[in-house]
Parts: structure tokens; sequence; C-alpha cells
């Protein structure tokens, strides 16, 4: 069926007002549509990793879930996520439940790029049914933006700061994605928020209704730890995939596609101009910076350009 | 009706897993509890049980994978060791609060270093503060029979605690012992069917788990916890009476030996007991009046209880396999020696640490540690408190 | 044992917290008024809007109530004042204003 904007705005609400993420955060908006793509008549159970998103979404006695959720610790939510599967299909087969139930699990890029990457491959590896969503900030923004191995090459962060030594963070991220395809999984897709939502709808869609372990990555820009005023999130998401810093495409049985190929394929230094985190890398002298962020993202571009063709 | 058997101990706790068939098992190898989840992976490739086997990468993963489906409403389980149970550690304490009674068969062994496989029990006693109810067993026929009581005691509706039923690396483990099973039907009566009030995949309604606590909830969170624990103490004691009822075995916090007129005791855990304990018969024909308190339950601690079983006595030595490190003795005398401070006449206590990693605990040991606390009440001097025994050293051994 | 969020407070014993301090009901976050830390305000003019919805899933607060394919006022008990949904308008029909 055609993705139509009214119809699923229409639909009941499945992440609640009054959640406590910062005005502005995109964790909230990557929350509502990732439960949009949950079918109306489908129950879920979230598995959170410890993040922002936690501790703003279910903060004793509030939750904004309208599913069952659960949060344990900061580096298992693919494990808590295969213990509910494992339940799930124990249950089904004894005749204990018969509702139909998707399994979600999400973390930040920290719980899931860096200290909740070994629970992760395991939980792919061993093929449950269920579906990761990271909602990569590039950094641990709960703590304060450290730098991730999500973070990229110049920003600054906390503990990557600029100053007369240093350019941010010296090395480019962790290509994840690219390493959840290299696990097998039937569905992986990178996106991020624009326009109408149809491309973060139909990805996330497809990956929860993919039987297997299935994973989608977005990039979900953080106000405070970019550094950028909060209402232009929208400017943001749509410059990092015109820049192609953040194609989006998806991977279907190991087959690429792109979903979305800029016109006009914008310079990296308008998606870095507008946030503070790259403020430095605009300092004469600095001048390196910006090239070689262009070179990297022209290399990535190229190589997936290769892998669509 | 018993079954006469003989098997290890892993075996033995393998087989009440079967019996009992779980929804939920999530496993990771670690000597010496591998041959749990060994047995249980052919039951399951024999269709003896319908269990969802996972083979995750690591324990925290393991324990972790058991959180999630114990709290989905599902029964859960694993079985570590050593390393493997601290690599848990973070996740032992998230299931204890979010109150998931999941059980969890350790064989104890050392913990590094130097690396090490044999037993002491400085692995579970590291995770002593855990939230875990503690059950310890003496020899395979302990390990099946805590090992059939653990679920009922942690699904007590006013307990919903995690169990950990732990056995002896290797000693128990391993050795090949006699042992009286229980018909597969007569267990699973005996264990029944779990039946959860809310689970994370309930129809009727959504349930969340494990929230962020303010200060203003936090504290009362941990009293309600640390209240469930003690109500463990009567759910313990309710379900031994009904186990002995059914099949006729007796247990409670502890297991007092030859405690009736006893002047010396010492307080020990575990298969080294059963060495204690024919010291014990081997004094007492010599007329001394020794006698042993083998503690079965280190969490809840029964600490009243164990003070009255000690109040005539005139010396304790509280025997520790593992070292606390904390220049002041081990985990079992601290419980004991607080558990007596505020008796009218206390017994003289010391605390004697043995058998780390291993190390051979004799009758002669026994005998040695009898001596000494007879030495104390003679001259009503207590000498040192905290002793090492069996251990090569180039000073004279205290005892 | 209190089972509703909104019987449970700050001022709740311990006996009245729910089991492992769990929640057995959707979306309780609701009682929480986070309106309240609003710098500025977003308002809505329903003759300038075309209902396009562009505005709607780019909130992070739940904030714009739709039904059957049509936007009402902001929920101000709960909007932050992010100025997102500004900043999408198409047809300029949402204004940003400093709150006073």
């Amino acid at each position: 069926m055609a993705y139509n904007l009214k119809e699923e705005m229409s639909k009941k609400e499945r992440f609640e007002a009054g959640h406590r993420l910062c005005a502005g955060c995109g964790a909230g908006i990557v929350c509502r549509a990732m439960m949009r793509a949950v079918d109306p008549e489908d129950q879920a159970v979230i598995c959170n990793a410890t993040s922002c998103l936690e501790v703003s979404s279910f903060q004793y006695p509030y939750t904004a879930w309208h599913d069952s959720y659960i949060h344990s610790a900061f580096e298992n939510a693919a494990a808590t996520a295969a213990g509910v599967e494992s339940a799930y299909v124990a249950l089904k087969r004894r005749g204990k439940i018969d509702n139909n139930c998707k399994i979600i699990a999400i973390g930040g890029d920290g719980g899931t790029y860096d200290i909740g990457f070994q629970s992760l491959s395991g939980a792919m590896e061993r093929g449950h049914d269920f579906t990761y969503f990271c909602y990569d900030n590039e950094a641990y923004m709960n703590t304060g933006t450290q730098r991730s191995s999500a973070t990229p090459r110049f920003a600054s962060a906390t503990t990557t700061p600029s100053g007369i030594e240093s350019v941010g963070k010296k090395q480019n991220q962790k290509d994840l994605t690219q390493i959840m395809v290299a696990h097998g999984s039937p569905y992986v897709a990178q996106t991020t928020m624009i326009g109408t939502f149809q491309d973060f709808h139909e990805k996330a869609h497809k990956a929860i209704y993919t039987e297997g372990p299935t994973f989608v990555n977005v990039l979900t820009p953080c106000p405070r730890g970019w550094q950028y005023p909060p209402e232009i999130l929208p400017q943001i998401c749509k410059t990092a995939v015109d820049t192609c810093i953040w194609p989006l495409y998806e991977v279907e049985e190991g087959e690429y596609h792109l979903t979305y190929k800029p016109k006009n394929k914008l310079p990296v230094e308008e998606f870095m101009k507008l946030q503070g985190r790259f403020k430095h890398c605009f300092q004469p002298g600095n001048e390196w910076t910006i090239e070689e962020a262009q070179n990297y993202v022209d290399r990535k571009w190229e190589e997936l350009l290769e892998k669509c063709n | 009706m018993s079954i006469r058997d003989r098997m290890s101990g892993n075996e033995a706790i393998a087989t009440a897993m079967r019996q009992i068939n779980p929804d939920v098992f999530a496993m990771f190898p670690i000597t010496p509890s591998t041959e749990i989840p060994q047995y249980f992976a052919q039951y399951v490739a024999d269709g003896k049980v319908d269990t969802e086997f996972i083979c995750v990468e690591s324990e925290h993963s393991s324990m972790s994978a058991c959180i999630g489906a114990e709290a989905a409403g599902a029964r859960a389980v694993t079985a570590t060791s050593s390393a493997g149970l601290s690599f848990m550690n973070e996740m032992l304490f998230v299931a204890a609060s979010a109150r998931l009674p999941i059980v969890l068969a350790v064989a104890n062994r050392a913990l590094t270093g130097p690396i090490n496989i044999n037993h002491d029990y400085s692995d579970s006693m590291a995770e002593r503060d855990s939230g875990f109810i503690q059950i310890y067993s003496e020899n395979n026929q302990e390990a099946y029979d805590n090992y059939l009581q653990a679920h009922r005691i942690g699904e007590t509706a006013d307990v919903r605690l995690p169990v950990m039923i732990c056995e002896d690396g290797f000693i128990t483990s391993h050795a090949l012992e006699n042992i009286e099973l229980e018909s597969d039907e007569d267990v699973k009566a005996f264990v029944g069917e779990y039946h959860p009030e809310e689970y994370l995949l309930k129809a009727e309604n959504p349930l969340a788990v494990g929230p962020y606590g303010v200060s203003n909830y936090y504290m009362e969170a941990r009293v309600a916890q640390a209240e469930a624990m003690k109500n463990a103490k009567r759910a313990i004691l309710d379900v031994a009476a009904d186990f002995e009822k059914t099949f006729g075995r007796k247990y409670g916090f502890f297991e007092e030996y030859r405690m009736d007129d006893a002047k010396m005791a010492i307080v020990i855990m575990g298969s080294s007991a059963g060495t204690a304990k024919a010291a014990v018969d081997e004094l007492r024909e010599a007329g001394k009046k020794v006698g042993l308190i083998k503690v079965r339950v280190f969490r809840p601690f029964p600490g009243e209880e164990l003070a009255e079983a000690l109040k005539n006595v005139k010396a304790v030595a509280v025997m520790d396999k593992s070292e606390g490190f904390s220049a002041n003795g081990g985990p079992l005398f601290a419980e004991t020696a607080s558990a007596c401070i505020n008796m009218e006449q206390r017994p003289k206590m010391i605390n004697i640490v043995y058998g780390l990693g291993g190390r051979d605990f004799t009758v002669d040991h026994t005998r040695r540690v009898f001596a000494h606390l007879e030495k104390i009440i003679e001259t009503g001097e207590i000498g040192p408190t905290y002793i090492h025994l069996g251990q090569r050293d180039d000073r004279k051994e205290v005892l | 044992m209190n089972k509703k969020a909104n019987e449970i407070t700050e001022q709740s014993t311990w006996q009245e917290l729910t089991v492992g301090c769990e929640i057995y009901e959707p979306g309780t976050s609701r009682l929480t008024l986070t309106g309240e830390w609003r710098s500025k305000i977003p308002v809505w003019d329903p003759e300038k809007c075309r209902h396009c919805m562009m505005c709607t899933p780019f909130c992070p607060d739940s904030s714009i109530p739709v039904t059957a394919g049509k936007r009402s006022d902001f929920d101000y008990d709960h909007c932050k004042g992010c100025g997102i949904c500004y900043t999408v308008c198409p047809f300029g029909a949402i204004e940003w204003k400093e709150v006073h």
C-alpha cells in the first residue's frame, strides 16, 4: 500500500507526550516514527539500552511507551531482546500466548556501536526475529557528549575537544551499517528524518516485518551535543543526506538499493557549518580538515554507488 | 517413588532442569559448569524437552537474555562458574531489582588470579549482595534437591527474587555419586507451572520494566527488595517442608550435625562439610563434645537461627572457602559474627580461610581446627582470629 | 500496592510502590506536564493551515494532535517549544513566539 502521510499521522500515537527528552531532541521523533511502523493490530516489546532515551522515556512511574518496554542495562539491548524473542517463541509453542508481538531493540550509538556491539553481533548471528534500531547521535550524549566510534572525524566532543593542538576527533567513524550487512542480516537500512518520513517509514516497516534479525541505523541530530539551534533539525538531516555524509540506502538479502540520490551533491561544509562541533574546522589554517572530510565522504559515497550498481 | 541412580552434580542439575522443562535456557560455556548446558543440549536434541535453548556470546548476555525472557513471562534458567559469574555481576543486580525469579546454577570455582579452575567460593561470595537468594549444596543429592525447590522459592508472590543454586566445582559437579531421583511426573507436580501476573507479552495490558528511579523512589524500591529477601526466609522453609512431605528429604537454613551438647563447633559450607563430619564422628568417639553447622542458605542469611544454634557453644571456628581480602576475615565469618553480636553469652569465634583454588581440605585439618578451639577454651586466650589453613608458610602455622 | 501510576507519588510508602518499579499501563508520561519547560511557543493559525501534515511527524513531543487527517491546536501541556514545526511549515501557518 502506498505511503500516505495523513493516514500515518492519524494512527494512534504509541510514543506518548510528557517524556523528558530535551526540546527538539531527534530521539523522540525517531521513536514516534518507529512505532508508527508497527501495524496497529500488532503489539510490540521495546528493549531499550541505557541512554538519554531510556532515562527520559521511563522515569518511574511515567512511561512514554504504549507498548511493553524493558530496560536492563547499557550494553545488552540486543541480548535482552534475544531473551524476549526466545520467550515469545517458547510461550507460543506451548500455547501460553496467541497475540502477535514484534520485538524491537533500540539504543544510541554508544550502546550500539561500542559497548553493546558484542551483544548486538551475537544476536544478529543467532538469527532472532527482531529489529534493532540505532538512534545514532554520534556521541555519548547522556553523559555529556563524549566521543564514540560513531563520532565523525574532526567533531569536537568533550573527550576529543578542539584546541591549539587538536582539531577534534582523530578517527573516522565505524561503518556499523556495513558491519551489520556483513552479519548476513536479511534487511539492513540507513535512514533519517526527512520530508514526509516516507523513507524512514518504509524502511522501519520492512525491517520490522522481515523475518530474522534486521537493523536500521537512524542519523539522529542532538541539538546540545552537535551545538545547533533545535529548530533546524530538519535542515541538518536534509543536509546530511544531500552532502552524502549520511546516504539513504537499504540492503535486502545482501542486495544494495540507494533510496535517495541528491540531484546536486552538496559540499560537506554545508553540513559542518550548521554545527558548533565543527566550528574549529572553519578557522584559518584548518581548511585542510574540511578537505579531508570531503575526501572521506567522496570515497565512501563512490564505494556505496558501486555496491548499489 | 524415588529412583536410585549414579551421576555427577552437573548431571543431577541438568536432570532437574529436564524434568522442569523451563521455557528458555540461555547458555555460555565455562568450566566446570559447562556440562549442565551440554547435557541439556542433548535433551533438546533428543526431544526430551521443548525449551528454547539459545547459545549466547557471553555470560553477560546469558543473564541479560534470562532477564528479557523472564520479564516476558517465561521461566528462564542458566548456569555458570567463576569468571562467568563475575561477568554477569551487573545483570545479577538488575535481575534481582527487577524482581525476576530466574534460576541460576553455579558450579563454584575460584576467581582469577592466578587463573585456576578448581573449587572455592570466591565467585558466588563476590555476588552475595547482588540480591540473589543463594543456596549451597554438600553433594549431588543436595544440588538436585535444592534445584527442585528453587523455582518455587523464587516465584513465591511476596518474594519474586532470582535464585542461585550452588554446587562445589569438580568436587560435586564432576564426581559420580549415588543419588535418589524423583519421577518426572512427581517433579512437575511439585514445581508446578509458572503463571506470572504481569509480563511483557501479555495481551491485555503492556508492562514496563526497569525505569530510571530518582532518589525519591530509589530508597523505597530498595527497602521493598530487602523485605522480599526477608520474606524469602519463610518461603524457603515452606518449600522445604513441602519437599520433605513429598519426597521425604529434610532441608532447613542449615544442617546441625551432632550439635546437641557441643562445646566446640565449626560453621562450614558445601562438600567440605562431608569431610568435617568424618572428623566430628571420630572426635565424638574419643569423647570430645564437638559439632558442626553446615550453612545451606547464605542469602537470606539465617542470622537469628544460627545464633540460637550456637548459644551453648564455647568456641566456634567459622570456615571460609574464599578469601575476602578484608584483612579481617572471610564473608561467612563476617555474617556469623554479626549474627552473634547481641547474644547474652557469645562463644569465642575465629575465622579460618582454607581450601582456596581447590587446595585439599582433610579430616586431619578438621582435627587441627578442633584442637585449636580446645586450646582456646582451656586457656581463655582467643589468639589470632583470622587464620589461613593449609598453605605452605615459612613461619610456624598457628594451627 | 498501587497499580496505577497516578496513585504513585513521591510521598508513597515503599509498600505502595509497584513490585520492581513496574508499570502496567500505557503512556503514563502524559502525567508529566513538560509544557512548563517552554521558553518559546508555537502558535497555529488554522486559517493558513492546509493540513499537509508536514509538521506532525517532526514533533518530538507528540504534541500536534491529528484526527482523521486533520491537525488541531497544539497540546500546550506537553509542547516544549523547540520550534521544529515552525521551520517545516510550508505555509507560514505556525508562528514561533517568545514566552512572556
